[in-house]
C-alpha cells in the first residue's frame, strides 16, 4: 500500500476524532483538503518543486500520529530556560503540535490582542478565524499542505487587532518529545491588523532521540500598515525532518521580514509563500543554513507581485561540510500590470567538502515590462588569496577559515532586527563553525546530540 | 559605417517577412502520416543501408513510447503528427555535376535568399550546404575542401559515401532515447550535413548550411554531424528560412558535434524560421535538440545564436565537457515578437577536470510574446577545478511580454568557482531622453541600444553573419515601440 493511501485511509479511520476536536466549519475544510491530497499526493521527485528533495525517503518510515495533547508530567522551564540576555520574550510552547497552556489555553489581552491555542480560538472566535484559516495556504496547495489541513489539530493563534503592538518579541518554541517515531501537524494562523505591529521568534528544537517529521503550516496576513518579523531558529537533530510552509499574505504599504537560520536537523525543507496583494508592500526573506554531515537543507521561496510599485528581497546563504546537500529554489512572479517592481533574489554558497552538494535554482518570471528584477547565484569556496593574506599576518589557517565563514555568514545573521536574539545567533553560529555544540549555555536541551531529559 | 548604419535603418522601415516567399518547384512528396511503412519508405527512398534502417525502426519504437514533454514554459496546441508529411524533396536529375545541372528555380530561390550556390559569383570563401525541405540541393566548395581531406556532403551521401564514419558517430552525441523530437527525428529525418575534418586540418573557409521549407504541410527533419578530429578547427554556420504560411510547420532537428583532441568547432546559428504573423497565425515550430561532446582533453565548443524568427522555439545548443581542460561557451540573442514563443538555453555539463564554461544569453521581448532562459549548468564530483560564469539579461519592450529565467545551477566539488547573474528591465527613459536630445529620434534610439545591448554575442558571429544578425535584430523589433 503507498503511503499516500496509508494516510487516505487513516482519515477515514480519525475523522471522527478529528470533527469531535473542532467546531463544524473544520470538518468540511478538513474533508476538501483530504480530497485534494488524493488527487495530489505526497509531491515526488517528478514534481518540479520537489526535484532535489525527496520526501519519499522521508515519509517512508513508520511513524504514529497524535490526535490528542501529550500528557506534560515536568515544567518545561524546569528542562527550557531561554538564558538569551535581554531578550525579554513571553514563551510560548507547542508540544508535540499541540499548544502548551499553562492557565489558560487562550488569553486575549486588555489591548485586544490575543494570543493561545488555534483549537480554543475555532471555538472561541469562529468568525474571526473563519475568515483567515485556510484562506492563504488553501488554493492551488500542494500534497503536503492539504495533509497538514486534514490532520491538524492545534497550533498557535495570534491576533493583532488595528494599530496595537505585540511589544516584546514573542518567543514560539516547537519541541517534539515522544518515546516513539512521530508524524506531527501543527497550523499557526498569524493575523495582524492595520497598522498593528509583531516580533515573533520560533525556535525549532528536538527532546527525544526519537524520528520525527514535522510537516507545519503558518499562514500569516498582513493587513495594510502592518510591520511583522519573524525570526526562526532550526536547532534539531539529524533524526529530526522538517516540512515548513509559511504562506505571507500582504496588504498595501505593509512589510514582513523573514528570516530562518538553519543549525542542526535532518532533512529541511523550508517553503516560503508571500502574496504581495496590493502596492507598497515589502518583503523580505533572509535564510542562513550551516549543514554538515548527511543534512539536506532546501529553502524555497516564491514572492508573487501581483500588484506594481512593491519591493521584495530575497538573500540565501549556505555552507555545506561532510556530506551534506543544500537546496535554494527561488522565485520571483511579476504579475501583468504589477509595474515598479524592484525584485532581488541572491544565493551564496560555500562548500566545504568534496562530498557536500548544493543545488541552486533562482528563477525569475516575469509579466511587467517596468520592473527591475535581479538575481545572482554563486557556489565556490573560501578565496585562497584571502586565507594566504592572513595566514602571512600570523592569523593560523584555522583562525583564519572561521574569520571568513564567520563574515560569509554575517551578512544574513545582521539582518536579523532583535538585537539580543542576534547577539546570540552570531554566539550560536561561532560556535557551530567551530565544530563546537551550538546549545544555549543555561539551557539543559541538548539540542545537538540527545541526552533524554528526565 | 554611415552608410551601414542608414542602411540597417532603411531595413527597420521593412516590417515585413522578407522570406515569405514561396517557390514553385516540382516536388517529391509522400502521402501525410507517420507509421512504420513511412518510415521504411524514407529510408527506402533514400537507398539507405540496413543497419540505419534499423536504426529508423528501434527509435520509432521508442518515440511511440515517448509522450510530448511538458515542462517548457510554452503554449503549444497538441500537435497531429499524422497530419504531416514527413518526406518531400524537389524533384531534379539524380547527379549534379556542376551547378548548371541544379534547377534554375532552385537557384533563383537560394539567389533571393541571398545565399549564391554559384562559386565563382561569391566574394568570401563560405561553402553552402544548400538543404531545401528534405534534402540538400547542392554543397559548393566540396572539391576544394576534399583536396585538404575536409569531408563537407550532405549525410545521404556521407551515407553512402562513409558509412564508418557516420556509423560511429551518429546518435553517440544525441542518442534517439534522448527525448522525444530527438526520437522523431531519428526516425523520420531526411537529410542534413556531415562534415568532418581530419587531424590537424584548420579549415580554410566558413562551412555552412542553410535550411528552407518550401512546400507545404511538411515537416523538416534534418541532422548534422561534425566531427573535428585531433587539434583541427572548423567554423560552421547555419541559416534557415521558411514561406508564410497559415498553418504551423514542425521542424525538429538534431545537431551532433564531436570535437577531439584539442580540436575547436565554432558553431553559428542565425534562426530566422517565419514566426507567424501579428495574431499569431502560423509561423514554425522550432524544436531542436543541439549537443556537443569535448571528448578529448583542450578541446573547445562555441555555440552562437541568433534567435529571431519561429512561432515556438524550444533548443538547449548543449556542451558535455569530458575531456579535460576543455571548453564551452554559449552565446545567444533570442529576441521575440507579437506571439512568439521561445524557451531556449543552454547545458552545461562538467564532467573533466579544469574545464570551463562560459553563458552569455540576451533575451529580448516585444509585442505580446514570452520569452524564457532555461539552463543547466552541472559540475560532477570529478570535475575538479571546474569554472563557469553565466549571465542571462533580459530586456523588456512593451507591458504585454513576458521574460524568464529559470537556471539550474547543481554542484558536486567543492573546488568549482559557478556564478549566474541575471537582470531583467526594461530601456530605461534616461536612456531614451539622453539619445533624443541629441537629436535621435525613439525608433532609432531603441534600436541602437538593443544592438548595444547584443553586442556582446553579435561579436562572436562570424562577420557575413554579424551583419545579417544586426538587421534582422531591426526587423524583428520593428513596430515593437510605443
Amino acid at each position: 500500500m503507498s503511503t499516500n493511501q496509508e494516510y487516505i485511509e487513516l482519515f477515514k479511520e480519525k475523522e471522527g476524532i478529528l470533527d469531535k476536536a473542532s467546531p463544524s466549519f473544520m470538518s468540511e475544510i478538513r474533508h476538501d483538503a483530504m480530497e485534494n491530497f488524493s488527487k495530489t499526493g505526497i509531491p515526488d521527485k517528478k514534481s518540479e518543486l520537489y526535484k532535489y528533495t525527496s520526501l519519499q525517503k522521508i515519509f517512508e518510515p513508520q511513524y504514529s500520529m497524535l490526535f490528542q495533547p501529550s500528557k506534560v508530567d515536568f515544567k518545561v522551564e524546569d528542562i527550557f530556560s531561554c538564558d538569551v540576555p535581554n531578550l525579554s520574550t513571553r514563551l510560548e510552547v507547542i508540544l508535540n503540535g499541540f499548544y502548551l497552556k499553562e492557565k489558560v489555553s487562550l488569553r486575549k489581552l486588555d489591548n485586544g490582542i490575543i494570543i493561545g491555542s488555534l483549537a480554543e480560538a475555532q471555538k472561541k472566535y469562529p468568525s474571526l478565524v473563519k475568515e483567515h484559516f485556510n484562506k492563504y495556504a488553501g488554493s492551488g496547495s500542494d500534497g503536503l499542505v492539504s495533509l497538514n489541513t486534514a490532520f491538524a489539530l492545534d497550533g498557535l493563534f495570534i491576533y493583532v487587532p488595528k494599530g496595537q503592538s505585540l511589544g516584546d518579541a514573542l518567543q514560539v518554541v516547537n519541541l517534539p518529545m515522544t518515546g516513539i517515531d512521530t508524524l506531527l501537524h501543527y497550523r499557526n494562523l498569524f493575523i495582524m491588523e492595520d497598522n498593528s505591529s509583531a516580533e515573533i521568534v520560533v525556535c525549532d528544537h528536538t527532546l527525544s532521540p526519537f524520528r520525527f517529521l514535522t510537516n507545519s503550516v503558518t499562514e500569516i496576513y498582513a493587513g495594510p500598515g502592518a510591520r511583522f518579523n519573524y525570526s526562526r531558529v532550526q536547532n534539531e537533530h539529524l533524526n529530526s525532518n522538517l516540512l515548513t510552509n509559511m504562506f505571507i499574505h500582504q496588504e498595501k504599504d505593509s512589510q514582513v521580514k523573514s528570516n530562518t537560520v538553519t543549525l542542526h536537523g535532518g532533512t529541511i525543507r523550508n517553503n516560503t509563500n508571500v502574496l504581495l496583494n496590493a502596492e507598497g508592500c515589502d518583503s523580505q526573506v533572509y535564510g542562513l543554513s550551516l549543514a554538515d554531515r548527511t543534512q539536506h537543507i532546501d529553502n524555497y521561496v516564491n514572492i508573487d507581485h501581483a500588484k506594481p510599485n512593491c519591493t521584495s528581497t530575497q538573500l540565501f546563504k549556505g555552507i555545506l561540510d561532510d556530506q551534506a546537500t543544500g537546496v535554494f529554489n527561488g522565485r520571483i512572479l511579476v504579475r501583468p500590470d504589477a509595474q515598479k517592481t524592484l525584485a532581488y533574489q541572491t544565493n551564496n554558497n560555500i562548500l566545504m567538502s568534496d562530498e557536500a552538494k548544493m543545488k541552486s535554482k533562482p528563477q525569475l518570471e516575469i509579466y511587467a515590462d517596468d520592473v527591475r528584477c535581479s538575481h545572482g547565484a554563486t557556489t565556490g569556496q573560501l578565496d585562497e588569496n584571502a586565507l594566504f593574506y592572513m595566514q602571512s599576518r600570523g592569523i593560523p589557517r584555522k583562525e583564519a577559515r572561521l574569520l571568513m565563514l564567520y563574515a560569509f555568514a554575517h551578512e544574513v545573521i545582521d539582518k536579523i532586527e532583535v538585537v539580543p536574539l542576534k547577539d546570540r545567533i552570531n554566539d550560536l553560529v561561532n560556535k557551530r563553525l567551530r565544530g563546537e555544540l551550538s546549545r544555549c549555555n543555561n539551557c539543559s536541551m541538548a539540542c545537538g546530540d540527545l541526552p533524554l531529559p528526565k | 559605417m554611415k552608410n551601414k548604419q542608414d542602411e540597417v535603418l532603411r531595413e527597420v522601415t521593412q516590417n515585413e517577412y522578407k522570406y515569405g516567399f514561396h517557390t514553385d518547384i516540382e516536388t517529391d512528396t509522400i502521402p501525410k502520416g507517420l507509421n512504420e511503412d513511412v518510415v521504411r519508405l524514407i529510408s527506402a527512398k533514400k537507398e539507405e543501408p540496413e543497419w540505419l534502417l534499423e536504426y529508423r525502426l528501434k527509435a520509432f519504437d521508442r518515440w511511440k513510447q515517448m509522450k510530448m514533454p511538458k515542462w517548457a514554459h510554452l503554449t503549444i496546441p497538441e500537435i497531429n503528427y499524422q497530419d504531416i508529411i514527413y518526406y518531400a524533396a524537389p524533384k531534379q536529375k539524380v547527379s549534379l555535376e556542376s551547378i548548371d545541372d541544379v534547377d534554375p528555380e532552385l537557384r533563383e530561390t537560394f539567389e533571393k535568399l541571398g545565399i549564391s550556390l554559384d562559386e565563382q559569383k561569391r566574394l568570401t570563401g563560405v561553402a553552402v550546404d544548400a538543404i531545401i525541405d528534405s534534402v540538400s540541393v547542392k554543397t559548393t566548395f566540396s572539391e576544394t575542401l576534399a583536396e585538404m581531406g575536409i569531408i563537407f556532403c550532405s549525410f545521404s551521401e556521407a551515407v553512402h559515401n562513409h558509412p564508418d564514419l557516420v556509423r560511429k558517430y551518429m546518435g553517440s552525441v544525441v542518442p534517439y532515447t534522448d527525448n522525444y523530437f530527438a526520437a522523431l527525428n531519428s526516425a523520420v529525418f531526411s537529410d542534413g550535413s556531415f562534415c568532418y575534418i581530419p587531424k590537424g586540418v584548420r579549415c580554410p573557409m566558413e562551412l555552412s548550411t542553410y535550411f528552407r521549407i518550401n512546400a507545404a504541410n511538411t515537416g523538416q527533419f534534418e541532422r548534422t554531424l561534425l566531427v573535428a578530429d585531433d587539434e583541427s578547427y572548423v567554423s560552421y554556420l547555419e541559416g534557415c528560412t521558411a514561406p508564410m504560411r497559415d498553418e504551423n510547420q514542425l521542424h525538429a532537428a538534431v545537431v551532433e558535434i564531436v570535437a577531439m583532441e584539442k580540436a575547436e568547432v565554432k558553431y553559428s546559428t542565425v534562426q530566422n524560421w517565419y514566426p507567424g504573423d501579428k495574431d499569431g497565425k502560423g509561423g514554425i515550430y522550432n524544436f531542436v535538440t543541439k549537443r556537443g561532446i569535448c571528448k578529448g582533453n583542450y578541446s573547445k565548443i562555441s555555440w552562437t545564436q541568433v534567435e529571431t524568427g519561429s512561432a515556438v522555439t524550444w533548443k538547449y545548443p548543449s556542451c558535455i565537457l569530458k575531456g579535460h581542460n576543455s571548453i564551452g561557451e554559449f552565446y545567444s540573442v533570442a529576441v521575440t515578437n507579437n506571439m512568439q514563443q521561445a524557451d531556449t538555453g543552454t547545458k552545461m555539463l562538467h564532467i573533466g577536470r579544469n574545464t570551463k564554461s562560459t553563458i552569455i544569453s540576451k533575451g529580448i521581448s516585444a509585442g505580446k510574446s514570452q520569452n524564457s532562459y532555461r539552463g543547466l549548468v552541472r559540475v560532477m564530483k570529478n570535475a575538479e577545478n571546474a569554472r563557469n560564469f553565466s549571465q542571462c539579461d533580459s530586456l523588456l519592450l512593451g507591458d504585454k511580454c513576458g521574460a524568464h529565467t529559470f537556471p539550474y545551477i547543481e554542484t558536486d566539488n567543492s573546488s568549482a568557482i559557478v556564478e549566474h547573474e541575471a537582470t531583467t528591465s526594461k530601456i530605461s527613459e534616461d536612456q531614451i531622453f539622453y539619445c533624443n536630445q541629441r537629436g535621435i529620434e525613439t525608433e532609432k534610439a531603441i534600436s541602437l541600444i538593443v544592438n548595444g545591448y547584443a553586442k556582446e554575442v553579435l561579436n562572436k558571429l562570424p562577420m557575413e553573419f554579424a551583419v545579417e544578425a544586426q538587421k534582422l535584430l531591426a526587423i524583428s523589433l520593428e513596430g515593437s515601440v510605443g
